[in-house]
């Protein structure tokens, strides 16, 4: 499992898309925010948690269609089938390594990306703190919408129509945690939903993509 | 009697829709116009809403079927990945572009009747967003449909979606119901007709969800039945190909 | 025997037009595949046979 999880990220490092990729476009979303809304400050500050938040999403997005399609294509996906190692534990190790060459990033940048769109000084740990708990179950749904449309050749589009609708609940108690932080409200409720969502779709969507995968694999 | 499960034989579902389909359809034009007619004609405005009240006989219904159609859909995806019944699966499938319009349908009359009472066509109340979210996840579910080409295949993940969509639907739907009242405390865009609906709009309503019921079995049965003819279409062309 | 809609008649009246609509496109286009499948089925159905 380790092994795999390690060969996964190596891959991603060397092909260089996965990595940077979903960075920049975090940055270019965020850059061409002002231009769509104009450049006054306070503005931005009511917005810049969420802005954030669906850069981050969308971002996760672009690089999902690449978390199975380079193993189907060189059939490295029927080896690892036949591997001992579950299907569940496979898919879940593909969902880690995602997240930390996708999720890990943009969480840490967000902070970064918080400065130029003027993100008030309280709004900085909720946002962080709301990304790292909904990240993990972006990787994960993702995985899931990889899984269903591994097989087909046109997969990105229909890819995104099929995770995006699974993204509102996260996306909303995510957001929600971050503009309560900004706002000085108490954000418990929100952040345990947050949590509870990431928990249980951790817990229970790998059976899932499993599922979907070995259909796909037959 | 004959056990239910009989009509998961496709020949069998056939004749037997052969005969029923065309009593569904009646019923179901009868109690559609008789309900839209009752309603349209002879029932009094109300006297905050106008005649606005009208829109309710088309609005009220379609939204129930929005709901139950994807429920069907999710008993029929379950039925296929238990016992794999193609009709089961053909039946899902059949059921969601019934079940598009029909969301669509209480999405347009809802922004209708939103326009004079409201002063907006749209307001991103809880109900309206989520109805919103359900008809992205009929379009998705639909492509997926129509995305892959091996015919158990396609209905082994759209069922797989089925059930995951309806888990995350519900979800939506609660945290819809959060992120709008951590807006708007006490919104007063009240959407919960049933409370003041009075005997005289109630009845021809009644007969009007009877209507898109069965106008919803009768759409249902004929797709199904569209679709089982399609898949033997396509098994026989690969025979012959192969021969 | 029109009913007197005052003010809102264009409300009421897009609101079932648009309705309508889309009802009946949906059972006409369900009727229009289900007649093209039946035939094409019957079509493919006699050539199997005569092959087969």
């Amino acid at each position: 499992m380790i092994a795999l999880l390690v060969r996964d990220l190596k891959l991603a490092m060397r092909a260089g898309g996965g990595f940077g990729l979903g960075l920049a476009f975090f940055l270019i979303v965020v850059t061409l925010v002002p231009f769509g809304v104009g450049p006054e400050s306070a503005l931005l500050a009511v917005i810049a948690s969420g802005i954030l938040w669906l850069g981050a999403l969308l971002a996760c997005l672009l690089s999902l269609d690449r978390i199975f399609a380079l193993d189907w294509e060189d059939g490295s996906l029927d080896l690892l089938a036949t591997a001992p190692l579950p299907m569940e534990a496979i898919v879940s190790v593909k969902a880690l390594a995602h997240w930390v060459t996708t999720g890990l990033p943009l969480v840490l940048a967000a902070p970064v990306f918080g400065l130029l769109l003027n993100l008030p000084t309280n709004g900085y740990k909720p946002l962080i703190l709301s990304l790292i708990l909904g990240t993990p179950a972006l990787s994960v749904i993702g995985t899931f919408g990889a899984a269903l449309t591994v097989g087909l050749k046109r997969g990105g589009l229909l890819l995104s129509l099929l995770v995006l609708p699974l993204y509102v609940p996260t996306l909303i108690f995510g957001a929600e945690v971050a503009r309560r932080g900004v706002a000085g409200l108490d954000n418990g409720t929100p952040m345990l939903m947050l949590a509870g969502i990431t928990l249980g779709v951790i817990a229970l969507l790998p059976f899932a993509s499993a599922a979907a995968l070995r259909v796909n694999l037959r | 009697m004959n056990s239910v499960w009989e009509y998961a034989n496709p020949k069998k579902f056939v004749q037997t829709t052969d005969k029923v389909l065309p009593w569904v359809s009646v019923l179901s034009v009868v109690a559609l116009v008789a309900g839209l007619i009752w309603g349209f004609f002879f029932t009094p405005d109300d006297y905050r809403q106008g005649s606005t009240v009208k829109i309710i006989y088309l609005h009220v219904p379609s939204a129930l079927m929005a709901i139950n159609a994807w429920l069907m859909m999710l008993v029929a995806s379950l039925i296929w990945l238990v016992r794999r019944h193609h009709v089961s699966a053909l039946a899902a499938r059949a059921a969601a572009p019934v079940g598009l319009v029909m969301t669509l349908i209480a999405l347009l009359t809802g922004a209708i009747w939103g326009q004079p009472m409201w002063g907006t066509y749209w307001a991103w109340d809880p109900r309206l967003t989520s109805f919103l979210i359900l008809f992205l996840f009929y379009l998705g579910y639909i492509a997926l449909w129509s995305a892959i080409e091996n015919d158990d295949t396609a209905a082994d993940l759209t069922s797989v979606l089925c059930l995951v969509g309806s888990v995350f639907a519900l979800l939506s739907r609660y945290a819809v119901n959060f992120w709008n009242q951590g807006l708007h405390q006490g919104a007063s865009l009240s959407l919960d007709k049933e409370e003041h609906v009075a005997d005289v709009f109630y009845y021809p309503l009644l007969i009007c969800i009877a209507g898109f019921v069965l106008l919803f079995i009768a759409l249902v049965l004929l797709r199904t039945r569209t679709e089982i003819r399609a898949r033997r279409m396509r098994a026989l062309l690969a025979r012959e190909r192969m021969g | 025997m029109m009913p007197e809609l005052g003010k809102y008649a264009e409300t009421v009246l897009s609101a079932y037009a648009v309705s309508i609509l889309l009802i009946l496109g949906l059972v006409l286009i369900s009727l229009i595949r289900a007649r093209h499948i039946k035939r094409r089925l019957q079509e493919v159905e006699t050539k199997a046979k005569k092959h087969g």
